[in-house]
């Protein structure tokens, strides 16, 4: 048997919206399986997985801030995958924003103004898109692939980040527990309801989302980054410039991971210390490609994978499995997703006959 | 269909032949018939079919249905392998080589493997001698011109001892006395029994050296003769059916002032594997058409980059536009001069397949048509609706077939997009406009109509540049015509004053027909100053 | 002494040469597999787990490539028969990877490992001095001797080996030939997984005779960088790998060192050193354009659907 591909004459609409579903009924299968395969029943583990936490609002509220940072993220990237820059330091950027943007608070726990809060959110934002920079310039300058230079730049900001708060930074009244002091209440983002602990960064994430999508489809930037990353070659004949635009991407998902980092310091943790993020930015390449590279799909998307991390925790407390399980089910989603999205470039044929020369075949 | 004057067992016949793509017969119950010893050509415009049936013939696709008949037998061809077991071999239009490797290497990867890489290099470099194709087995592909290219391929199709060999447009890349070298060759096979398949739409090529012919178009035989008893008119007619407008021209525009000019440019190659510019000069006035004849890779895609902008070169005197130094500028910026710019590449350069033709619109015009194509200032927002309306009219001046209001440029023939492509162009009335293959792999309908919209086009006070490959084509518009060759470019002589012959001797490299010799730089400026228009 | 750091840089650059290796023969195909760590790390957990299970280091190995290479076939599966995103698929995998070696691993943590025993070679380990270093070491590591020579000799002296390179120059010609491009892509992704989980193996069953999740600390990424700064050519990666795992030894010796002599430099600093010298050689290789493009396999990370 022989599965062959025809290229479709038009990319197929209904795949494009059926893709991504396909893909998550897919992984729900999948799951179901692997649950199976731990001993435990499958649709009930499912259940407690991705039904019970969007059961009360505290747990939505849980939701909405492990969605900000994947969403902040991943709209970035967005932006950077259709330009053809492959940005997959992310994570680093992420914890680098964290960084600049926690040394007002970190070096003048006094400060009480209320300009604080905007001004780490900015200096949030230029470290990561400076730290984004890095393999921008490597890339324009020295011919260099940004895959490999801004993934090793995600260890040299981890080990970054451990150095910091275990020397400088550590709180010497903090039992020498590996952490800054907690932030002054003026350098906190503030939550935005009182049924819960969510705070500005989903509300940052979501107007991202819509003025990327705006950009992306009323701009004449938006055109550029379609036409740069489809045919370089095209795009310079369109007088766009492609080094420009591996700088404009790359500062903007630089800038768009600071922005969550210092947002999930700031709002969810509260003071620095070496581990402030679950893998978020590389869950947000998921995000990215889950939503199909659109910023209005990656605002569902984020919410998707965002439950796959709360329902990591509650099957850890429920069901005794590892929150491990977050991972591959995270893991899953992408490759089922950029399975199913074969189908929208082709059409699959299953061929069972081996192929005898006179026999037609259409 | 029954054929005088063929033996009765031909070595290659072929009945009924069909293949389809879906619901689109790309040939047509075919009938064919090949005796031993005869050159038979394949004549048909681009998209006849001509490529599909032998493709399927060397076992590249594989029919839908009719038979393929061999000395009387019916066979099955199921892969290049089996083909060239048969006794069948091909030369492609585009070859199959590997760059990276070397000459031997290349043709070990389609011989026998048990055969040692050192007996191959052996045999190679002794039937390349014998059949007047000399070939160094050593060499690196990346290295070789284009003519040698193609006597790999014919090489490696000969020491696999063929009974038909079939070629596919095999003069397209030559120059003329490369192209009389080829002819020799193809004499000295038929003298050995061997039968030759030759698909051309080149009818005077065919007329000379061919002994049947059948013609296809849309998939069909239209027609199976001796092509020395036709005339060139009727076999067109057999290829395309109704008659082709004939590109009218006046016999002279008068010629108004410079509006381009190219001053002693050098540009390095920017890849390994491209052609440097050396001490390019060239003027075109208003009413022109500058034709630049040449083989494929002699340097015409770094010549457009150069005028075109998208890749600007040191000098800025080097590049004068309507009396302004643009040599740093880009392309935009030339575009706001009043010049356009059609690349030889329809997807992936000239357009992008995937986009639709009004995306396709605005991404030549982004610049030049700010104000029509974006509003809100800073923020360029697209305007959709003048954009689609502009793309309508392009349509629908340069009759542009297509399915839907705006389709992708990918669903597009080859034909009508570049239409499409040289529209987009003509729409701005451009001043001046340089143009690389205007026809290349497009029907004989549209290539008329794009030929004629240039032709009017000078006609109407601009300057046109045309670089191209089909000499036909550069005769029938051509005021002026240039050759290039390695990077270097001719003299320009006006194009009554230039003969088959010398083009060809210009392509080969022997730059001044006056000087008889390969000029050098003060040459040249000698030569300009007493050639001075 | 100086024979005491050359055996534990041995050990630390086998891993990398391996996988390396096996990425190498991938992207000569013309396919690139960024997955190299998501492989590695399976075949870490499938050695691990295999040895204890079984008592026997030697099946731990065998569990290793056999873990790599099944991991590997999701890869092949979506970039050769659906022609996913070659990029995108690769993180998949090493996303995948990271969270189902975790997951698997789970029941492993703490175990003491089996360990790896060296083989010692007769006569050739008694020369003194090359004797221990070279001829009493464990089976991965004349495996990876072996590989370095083999795999040269296939890509260059074989006829298997110059059909693959073609396929990488130009798969479309390759194609053209007659030859199976996808088959031949298949075998050489199965290849690089399986070259992937016996570096994963190396590491834990010789290198630290443990599980801990995420134990491949990014080797696979430097593997990736290997490939490159080798210009795809096997006898390089081995110089270049032995690079590498001496600047990895070096800096924890600097840190033992800084930490005897009461020099103040902060241990992360040297630990990022491998990191960072992966950018400086990414850099100092890939910044000449014309050489890279001479280089690289023409149609590596391009999609491939053959037409019939």
């Amino acid at each position: 048997m022989r599965i062959e591909l025809q290229k479709r004459a038009n990319t197929s609409v209904l795949f494009s919206i059926l893709s991504p579903l396909l893909a998550l009924a897919l992984t729900l299968i999948a799951g179901a399986i692997m649950f199976g395969l731990l001993g435990k029943s499958p649709l009930n583990s499912l259940y407690i997985y991705f039904v019970e936490p969007l059961l009360d609002v505290w747990s939505l509220h849980e939701l909405a801030i492990k969605a900000a940072p994947l969403i902040l993220i991943a709209v970035g990237l967005s932006v950077c995958f259709r330009s053809n820059n492959w940005n997959i330091g992310a994570e680093g950027q992420f914890t680098i924003g964290a960084i600049t943007g926690s040394i007002l608070p970190v070096l003048n726990p006094e400060w009480h103004s209320p300009l604080i809060l905007p001004l780490m959110l900015v200096m949030g934002m230029i470290g990561g898109a400076l730290y984004a920079g890095i393999p921008a310039l490597l890339k324009t300058r020295f011919n260099t692939n940004e895959i490999l230079t801004s993934l090793m730049l995600v260890y040299i900001a981890q080990l970054f980040l451990d150095w910091l708060v275990r020397g400088p930074w550590r709180d010497p009244q903090g039992y020498n527990f590996p952490q800054t002091k907690s932030f002054q209440p003026e350098a906190v983002l503030p939550e935005i309801l009182d049924s819960g602990r969510a705070h500005l960064g989903i509300v940052f994430a979501l107007i991202a989302a819509l003025a990327l999508w705006f950009m992306m489809r009323f701009m004449l930037k938006g055109f550029q980054v379609s036409v740069l990353g489809q045919s370089e070659r095209a795009g310079r004949f369109a007088g766009f410039s492609a080094t420009k635009m591996v700088w404009f991407s790359m500062l903007l998902s630089g800038a768009l991971a600071g922005l969550a980092g210092i947002s999930e310091v700031s709002g969810s943790i509260g003071h620095v210390q070496p581990v402030i993020s679950p893998g978020y930015g590389f869950t947000a390449i998921i995000v990215a490609f889950l939503g199909r590279l659109n910023p209005l799909g990656i605002i569902a998307s984020g919410f998707v994978l965002a439950l796959t991390y709360l329902g990591g925790e509650a099957a850890q407390l429920s069901l005794g499995i590892s929150d491990k399980v977050s991972r591959v089910f995270q893991g899953l989603i992408l490759f089922f997703v950029l399975s199913c999205d074969t189908l929208i470039h082709y059409r699959i044929r299953l061929i069972f006959n081996p192929s005898s020369a006179q026999e037609g075949k259409s | 269909m029954t054929f005088e004057g063929v033996e009765a067992s031909p070595l290659l016949s072929v009945r009924g032949l069909t293949k389809l793509f879906g619901s689109f017969a790309a040939c047509d119950t075919i009938d064919l018939d090949i005796g031993h010893g005869e050159i038979h050509a394949l004549l048909g415009e681009n998209g006849a079919g001509k490529s599909t049936l032998v493709k399927m013939l060397f076992g590249v696709l594989q029919p839908s249905s009719g038979t393929v008949s061999l000395e009387g037998k019916p066979v099955v061809i199921p892969s290049p392998g089996e083909a060239r077991r048969l006794g069948i071999g091909m030369v492609f239009q585009h070859f199959s080589l590997f760059e990276a490797l070397t000459v031997a290497e290349n043709i070990a990867l389609s011989l026998d493997p048990r055969t040692p890489l050192a007996k191959i290099a052996e045999e190679t470099a002794s039937v390349s001698r014998a059949y007047g194709l000399p070939l160094d087995p050593s060499a690196h592909v990346a290295d070789l011109s284009v003519g040698e290219r193609q006597r790999i391929e014919i090489v490696r199709a000969l020491l696999q001892n063929p009974k038909l060999i079939i070629l596919d447009e095999p003069t397209s890349v030559l120059t003329p006395q490369e192209a009389e070298r080829l002819f020799e060759t193809l004499m000295r096979l038929k003298a050995e029994g061997r039968s030759v398949l030759y698909i051309s739409h080149r009818l005077e090529e065919v007329q000379r050296i061919c002994d049947r012919a059948t013609v296809l178009r849309h998939g069909k035989v239209t027609g199976a003769c001796d092509p020395r008893q036709e005339t060139p008119a009727s076999l067109a007619r057999m290829m395309v059916g109704t008659e082709v407008a004939e590109v009218k021209r006046d016999s002279a525009n008068a010629l108004g002032d410079v509006l381009l000019q190219v001053n002693k440019v050098s540009v390095a190659s920017r890849t390994p594997f491209a052609v440097a510019l050396k001490d390019i000069s060239l003027k075109v006035r208003a009413g022109e058409v500058l034709a630049i004849a040449g083989i494929a890779g002699n340097g015409q895609s770094e010549l457009f980059d150069a005028i075109s902008g998208e890749y600007p070169i040191a000098d800025n005197d080097g590049i004068v536009l309507r009396g302004k130094p643009v040599g740093r500028l880009r392309i935009n910026g030339r575009r706001l001069l009043g010049a356009g710019f059609v690349p030889e590449e329809r997807h992936g350069h000239a357009a992008v397949s995937a986009l639709s033709l009004s995306d396709n619109l605005l991404l030549a015009r982004s610049r030049s048509d700010k104000k029509a194509f974006l509003a809100g200032g800073p923020l360029a927002i697209v305007k959709r609706d003048a954009i689609l309306s502009a793309a309508r009219r392009i349509c629908s001046m340069m009759d542009v077939r297509k399915s839907g209001d705006d389709p992708t440029a990918g669903s597009l023939s080859g034909g009508n997009l570049q239409k499409f492509i040289v529209g987009r162009e003509l729409d701005r009335q451009p001043s001046v406009l340089v143009v690389n293959q205007p026809t290349w792999g497009v029907d004989a309908g549209a290539a008329s109509r794009i030929r004629q919209a240039l032709v009017d086009l000078a006609k109407a006070g601009s300057a046109v540049i045309v670089i191209s490959q089909d000499l036909d084509e550069i005769f029938e518009i051509a005021t002026t015509i240039a050759v290039i060759s390695d990077g270097r470019l001719s003299e320009p002589y006006p194009a009554g004053e230039l003969t088959l012959e010398q083009i060809g001797l210009l392509m080969g490299g022997i730059h001044d027909s006056h000087s008889g010799e390969k000029s050098s730089g003060e040459d040249r400026a000698g030569m300009e100053a007493a050639h001075a228009h | 002494m100086f024979e005491a750091i050359l055996l534990t840089v041995i050990t630390a650059s086998t891993p990398l040469v391996i996988a390396a290796l096996g990425e190498l023969v991938t992207e000569r195909s013309g396919v690139l597999n960024l997955g190299v760590e998501g492989m590695m790390i399976m075949g870490a957990v499938a050695a691990f787990a295999t040895a204890q299970l079984t008592g026997s280091a030697y099946l731990g190995i065998l569990g290793g490539i056999v873990g790599g290479g099944i991991f590997s076939l999701l890869f092949g599966f979506l970039t050769l028969t659906l022609v996913a995103n070659q990029v995108a698929t690769g993180l998949a995998l090493t996303i995948l990877g990271l969270g189902l070696s975790g997951q698997i691993g789970e029941a492993f943590v703490g175990m003491p490992g089996v360990r790896l025993q060296p083989i010692v070679i007769p006569l050739l380990s008694d020369i003194p001095f090359f004797g221990r270093v070279l001829f009493s070491q464990d089976l991965i590591f004349y495996m990876s001797v072996a590989l370095v020579f083999g795999i040269s000799w296939f890509l260059f002296k074989s006829r298997a080996g110059l059909k693959m390179r073609a396929i990488g120059d130009s798969h479309g010609s390759a194609h053209a030939l007659g030859i199976n491009v996808v088959r031949t892509r298949y075998l050489a992704v199965l290849f690089g997984g399986a070259c992937a989980g016996l570096a994963g193996a190396q590491l834990s069953l010789v290198y630290t005779p443990q599980w801990v999740e995420n134990m491949t600390a990014g080797r696979g990424w430097i593997a990736l960088a290997l490939v490159v700064f080798a210009s795809w050519r096997p006898l390089r990666v081995l110089a270049g790998g032995y690079l590498f795992g001496a600047v990895g030894i070096g800096q924890l010796h600097a840190q033992l060192l800084a930490q005897s002599g009461g020099i103040a430099i902060p241990s992360q600093l040297l630990s990022a050193l491998p990191y960072v010298a992966t950018i400086v050689v990414l850099i100092i290789i890939s910044h000449n354009r014309r050489t890279t493009l001479i280089n690289t396999p023409a149609s590596l990370g391009k999609p491939f659907v053959p037409d019939r």
